[in-house]
């Protein structure tokens, strides 16, 4: 997915997709107060790949609401593509996630009675800054499915297409307003392994075309096909460029706590 | 998104449970069809007030003994009845500024021709004074006469659905008929007049009011005397000064002080009022009644929203993740809300209409459908949804995603 030329400025080479600077989040006050995220300082150039490693509890799932305008952060400032979006209201949040941000989540989150297209289409009719005709929008939505390689399933709903189909699906609304991040939780955390490769050689492909991607997982496999592996532990950034064989090793630690739970 | 796509979106999200949204709207469907139903009931009621002031006849009042506590000791009176034709003859003389004074006595008969048998008859004692009190007309020959009266003539005047019956086309003027017992000739046809509050005047019988006390001692009284006395006034003006001229000269005429008569006196007025606070009082119970399940029908509407948007979360917290502005996602619910009460408004403008003309086809209330009725419940219908289907729309527009995203 190639940039639009509105948002290929001439300095935007420069300007970091993801700048955070002591970024905190704490749930609850005084005692019961919980510190997930304990001061976050990290940067993400464009077209940069990075996958975001962590136990359970290190406040991975945090940082990737706060860089998904879902969530604002306690202290600390977060500034988007030299927009600092910390502290917006919910609607300006609203439209930062509809335009700028494209999420693809671990259980793909499509909505079952629509089909593919329709899918594809949502955030368009949440975009009040374009205000594309239907067609315009069917358009749109074709062609990033093409894209994806489904272009002969788009009248297919959910419960009629693959799990790794599906998420492909999710990839494809994630890209249809052209944003400026893609987050990807966990993409195939619930696939087989093989529709999981399929998954992280599209990711790679975005990637290689010039996309800018957050991907949390806790597979070693899948974070090498990054470009960069950020670690993170107890709401602290403890790698922001992790070999692969440190990677595997957080991996067999973080998977033995997962079987622990 | 704007409000067609937002419009779009909430048809959908009501599809996917059309027998849940049928019964929702249900409520809302009993409730506007309640509405109209009422106001078509009460529109009828007062035209059927209407028909029964025209059915006194204009100006008139009504004279009544008045009824009087036993006198077990043997000093009080029994009721007395008014007497004929003195106390009539009294008010006639006495009273300036009257159309007329009339009475009536009925008595039910069975009516004999040559070949004809008709049961059940109402004959109708009066006065020559009946034309003038209650508007009515003569189609043919003469009516009663005074000179009828003072003789005890044996003639009948026919309503003119009796005297179809019994005559067809032929004259029946001068023709004998028997009315129980008695042989009377036929001396006049009455125009027709239909029905009107209960009584259909086509199908009665007037004779003499004489004759009814002597061959058919119908008075309740014994001897002579009615339990009511018609007296029309010449114009509602003269009204009140024929009520007081009435009360002196009755008085007087039957020996009783004028500030303890033994006689009541009754205008349509208090007939009308009576009537109508007795409609008003209806018409509140049953727009009382409208009003509630209209509440009810609300109250369905906005718990199955609650349900909707509890069991939508995961479809909300995605929408919002894509985009969706508290204000998106708080239309998209007002919208179904709104949606489902214009669908129940609508079904039960069909469901009142509907019930209204059965109710009157029925015969058992007469019913009148009011046309404003039908865009004032769907304007309630509408105001419903709005109001119940805010909350729950406010409800999910509060989500907060992250939340939202992770209920399964």
């Amino acid at each position: 997915m190639t940039r639009t030329e509105d948002d290929q400025g001439a300095d935007d080479v420069e300007k970091r997709v993801i700048e955070t600077s002591g970024l905190t989040r704490v749930y609850g006050r005084g005692d019961v107060a919980v510190h997930a995220l304990r001061g976050i300082d990290m940067t993400v150039d464009p077209g940069e790949f990075v996958a975001l490693m962590g136990a359970s509890g290190s406040g991975k799932s945090t940082l990737m609401n706060i860089l998904g305008c879902l969530d604002r952060p306690t202290e600390g400032s977060y500034v988007l593509e030299g927009e600092d979006v910390s502290q917006l209201n919910k609607d300006k949040l609203a439209g930062i996630r509809n335009r700028r941000i494209g999420f693809v989540f671990q259980s793909y989150n499509l909505l079952p009675r629509l089909t593919a297209l329709k899918n594809v289409m949502l955030p368009l009719m949440y975009n009040g800054h374009q205000s594309l005709s239907k067609g315009e929008m069917r358009e749109r939505a074709v062609s990033v499915l093409e894209a994806v390689g489904l272009g002969d399933r788009i009248d297919h709903r959910p419960n009629e297409l693959s799990g790794g189909e599906q998420q492909r699906v999710a990839i494809a609304r994630a890209l249809v307003n052209d944003p400026s991040l893609v987050l990807a939780d966990e993409p195939t955390g619930n696939l087989d392994s093989k529709s999981g490769d399929e998954i992280m050689a599209l990711l790679r492909q975005l990637h290689r075309s010039g996309a800018t991607i957050v991907m949390v997982t806790h597979s070693a496999h899948d974070a090498a096909k990054a470009q960069r592996i950020m670690a993170l532990r107890d709401g602290r950034v403890t790698a922001r460029d992790l070999g692969v064989e440190a990677a595997r090793r957080l991996e067999s630690v973080t998977s033995l706590e997962g079987e622990a739970r | 998104m704007n409000f067609w796509r937002t419009l779009r979106v909430a048809w959908e999200g009501l599809t996917l449970n059309k027998g849940r949204s049928f019964l929702t709207t249900l409520g809302l469907i009993i409730g506007v069809a309640a509405v109209i139903v009422m106001m078509a009931v009460s529109a009828g009621a007062e035209a059927e007030i209407a028909d029964q002031i025209d059915a006194l006849g204009a100006n008139l009042i009504v004279v009544m003994p008045a009824f009087q506590p036993g006198g077990v000791a043997g000093m009080g009176r029994a009721r007395s009845g008014l007497a004929y034709p003195d106390d009539l003859e009294a008010i006639r003389q006495g009273v300036d500024g009257i159309n007329g004074v009339s009475a009536e006595q009925s008595t039910v008969q069975e009516i004999r021709t040559g070949g004809n048998t008709l049961s059940g008859i109402s004959i109708v004692g009066t006065t020559a004074d009946f034309l003038a009190v209650r508007q009515s007309a003569v189609a043919l020959g003469r009516f009663i006469t005074d000179e009828d009266n003072t003789r005890r003539n044996e003639v009948a005047v026919l309503g003119s659905g009796i005297a179809q019956e019994l005559f067809g086309e032929q004259n029946p003027l001068g023709q004998r008929i028997r009315i129980g017992s008695v042989n009377f000739v036929v001396a006049g046809v009455m125009e027709r007049k239909g029905v009107v509050g209960n009584t259909d005047y086509d199908a009665r019988v007037y004779i003499p009011l004489s004759v009814v006390f002597q061959r058919y001692s119908t008075s309740r009284f014994g001897g002579d005397t009615l339990n009511t006395v018609l007296v029309s006034a010449e114009s509602r003006g003269a009204m009140e000064q024929v009520m007081q001229d009435i009360t002196m000269v009755l008085a007087r005429q039957r020996g009783v002080p004028t500030s303890e008569p033994d006689f009541g006196l009754m205008t349509q007025d208090t007939v009308i009022q009576a009537a109508a606070s007795t409609t008003e009082a209806f018409r509140n119970l049953l727009g009382w009644v409208a009003g509630i399940s209209l509440v009810v029908g609300g109250i369905g509407i906005m718990n199955i929203m609650l349900v909707s948007v509890t069991e939508r979360t995961r479809e909300i917290g995605l929408r919002q993740a894509l985009g969706a502005r508290p204000r998106d996602v708080r239309l998209q619910f007002l919208l179904e809300a709104i949606t489902l009460s214009l669908i129940g408004g609508l079904g039960g403008i069909l469901a009142g209409v509907g019930g209204s003309y059965v109710f009157g086809e029925l015969g058992t209330m007469r019913t009148a459908l009011v046309p404003m009725s039908v865009p004032l419940a769907f304007a309630a219908a509408a105001t419903v949804g709005i109001f119940f289907g805010y909350y729950p729309a406010t409800q999910a527009a509060q989500l907060d995603p992250i939340e939202a995203l992770r209920r399964e």
